[in-house]
């Protein structure tokens, strides 16, 4: 118990102290998750709209499709991004493996099919409330999927933070096709886990302070924007 | 009645009733329409003519089409049979662009009252600045609520805006589907001198109501559906003095009529 308490003491001196190695852990990680996070809107929200207002053949297919791989392993993600990113890969000439980038796509391809699901289901049934009306309009149909973006743009703010939260958090992937490497790819999640393994708690607990301080502040987030949003009944 | 005579009243006296209709030629032609869902019959082998000079009242108990029918006539479903001719030309997109209409409840963007109407402004490429909306806004008492989220509204300010909505496309034909239902007085009589004005400048008015009384202050034809059927088309004169068909005596006599 006296190494359990040691480690808080030195774990908070880490974060007060701003600690070089632990900034640029949590900046490196961060930045990785904001980056994939906005790849996987700019992919995501368009295939979600657009799957909420269209009907064709097999697109029940394509909607289970996507509410399944929302739970999709992230190391068996982080070993199929590792396959196309290694040199014998269709990817390989990219040369991203162990680095950020290969982080970037390994948490997209994770991320993507949350924000497409749950906006999916969130732009239907604001679809179903505006479609008469937009019909009524002669709404063309890509100002119609903006509108649909832009209305439900206070549910779409919390689907995006559903989708930061499973990257912020993920070591599976991160650690295949980052391979924690000091000063390059090593994020909070995958840093935890080395710490912990080499018995250095002080550093793996200050992460894992860090990082619960993330998530509550997104939920904090959330919840903020939905108190908005019911106070102006935008939701 | 005495309310259909003052709106007459109204018109400008020079030009005969039927002369305004010669000059635009206006008319929505109702042939063989049939609509059902699922076997279900709603509306059966319905044919008519309104001409576009008159403000017309659909009338009729519940579930005898009356919404359907206005959404036909809008083209927003498809008929089972027949044909709905506007001008003689079929009901498609361009038609519905010169048709608008008012649900019985408003559907507004999540934004503000002025957002709700530089949307609509923004699809057909009209003017849109702050200035030029407020005149549109007025017209229905909203310029005070012109930065106000939409949904705030109360039910008599949202279906105001939904009115301004759909007349600031300037819309040829206006189709109003119980518009005033459950609506405070206030809001009511300001939307129905709104639809009055907007009939003596031209448009084609199809109203929906229950509200025999609202009837009487608007009508000037009324078409009288029972069933899925037309019971009887008739001046509202008329109308409210003698009705024709026995659906429509019950009806106005307050009988239940099923």
């Amino acid at each position: 118990m006296q190494d359990f308490g040691s480690a808080f003491g030195l774990a908070f001196e880490l974060i007060v102290g701003f600690d070089t190695d632990l900034l640029a852990i949590v900046g490196l990680s961060l930045r990785v998750t904001f980056a994939a996070l906005l790849i996987s809107c700019l992919i995501g929200l368009p295939i979600g709209a657009a799957l909420a207002v269209s009907s064709f053949p097999g697109r029940g297919a394509l909607v289970v499709t996507f509410n399944t791989m929302m739970g999709l392993p992230p190391v068996v993600v982080g070993l199929l991004a590792y396959m196309m990113l290694s040199n014998a890969g269709p990817l390989g000439v990219l040369k991203l493996l162990y680095t950020p980038g290969a982080m970037v796509i390994a948490q997209t391809i994770l991320v993507t099919p949350i924000v497409v699901a749950l906006s999916r289901q969130m732009i239907e049934d604001l679809n179903k409330e505006y479609a008469e009306q937009f019909r009524s309009l002669v709404v063309p149909f890509p100002t119609a999927m903006a509108a649909l973006l832009w209305d439900a743009r206070f549910a779409l703010a919390t689907v995006a933070l559903a989708g930061f939260g499973r990257a912020i958090a993920e070591v599976g992937a991160v650690m295949i096709v980052g391979g924690n490497i000091n000063h390059v790819t090593r994020v909070m999640t995958t840093a935890i886990a080395l710490e912990t393994s080499k018995g250095d708690l002080a550093l793996a607990l200050a992460l894992g302070i860090i990082l619960l301080i993330i998530a509550m502040a997104v939920n904090a987030a959330v919840q903020g924007i939905n108190a908005k949003a019911r106070r102006n009944a935008y939701a | 009645m005495h309310d259909a005579a003052a709106l007459r009243e109204v018109l400008p006296r020079a030009v005969p009733r039927r002369a305004i209709s010669n000059v635009g030629h206006h008319t929505l032609s109702v042939r063989n329409l049939s609509f059902a869902i699922d076997g279900h019959k709603i509306l059966k082998n319905i044919s008519f003519d309104l001409p576009g000079d008159e403000l017309t009242v659909l009338m009729g108990p519940n579930g005898a089409g009356k919404s359907v029918l206005l959404r036909l006539l809008h083209g927003l479903i498809a008929p089972s049979n027949g044909t709905i001719l506007w001008n003689g030309e079929p009901i498609d997109r361009s038609i519905r662009k010169i048709q608008a209409m008012v649900f019985q409840k408003p559907v507004l963007l999540r934004r503000s009252v002025l957002s709700n109407l530089r949307f609509v402004m923004g699809l057909r490429g009209l003017a849109k600045s702050r200035s030029e909306l407020q005149p549109i806004l007025k017209r229905l008492h909203l310029e005070a609520l012109a930065d106000r989220p939409a949904r705030l509204l109360s039910g008599g300010e949202q279906q105001r805006l939904a009115l301004a909505r759909a007349l600031a496309l300037k819309p040829k034909i206006l189709f109003l589907d119980e518009p005033c239902a459950n609506l405070d007085p206030a809001s009511v009589q300001l939307i129905e001198d709104t639809i009055k004005q907007e009939k003596v400048q031209g448009t084609k008015i199809i109203l929906v109501t229950h509200d025999i009384l609202q009837a009487r202050r608007l009508a000037e034809q009324l078409v009288f559906l029972h069933r899925g059927e037309v019971a009887e088309i008739t001046p509202a004169d008329i109308f409210f003095d003698a009705p024709t068909s026995k659906e429509a005596r019950a009806y106005l006599d307050g009988r239940i009529l099923i």
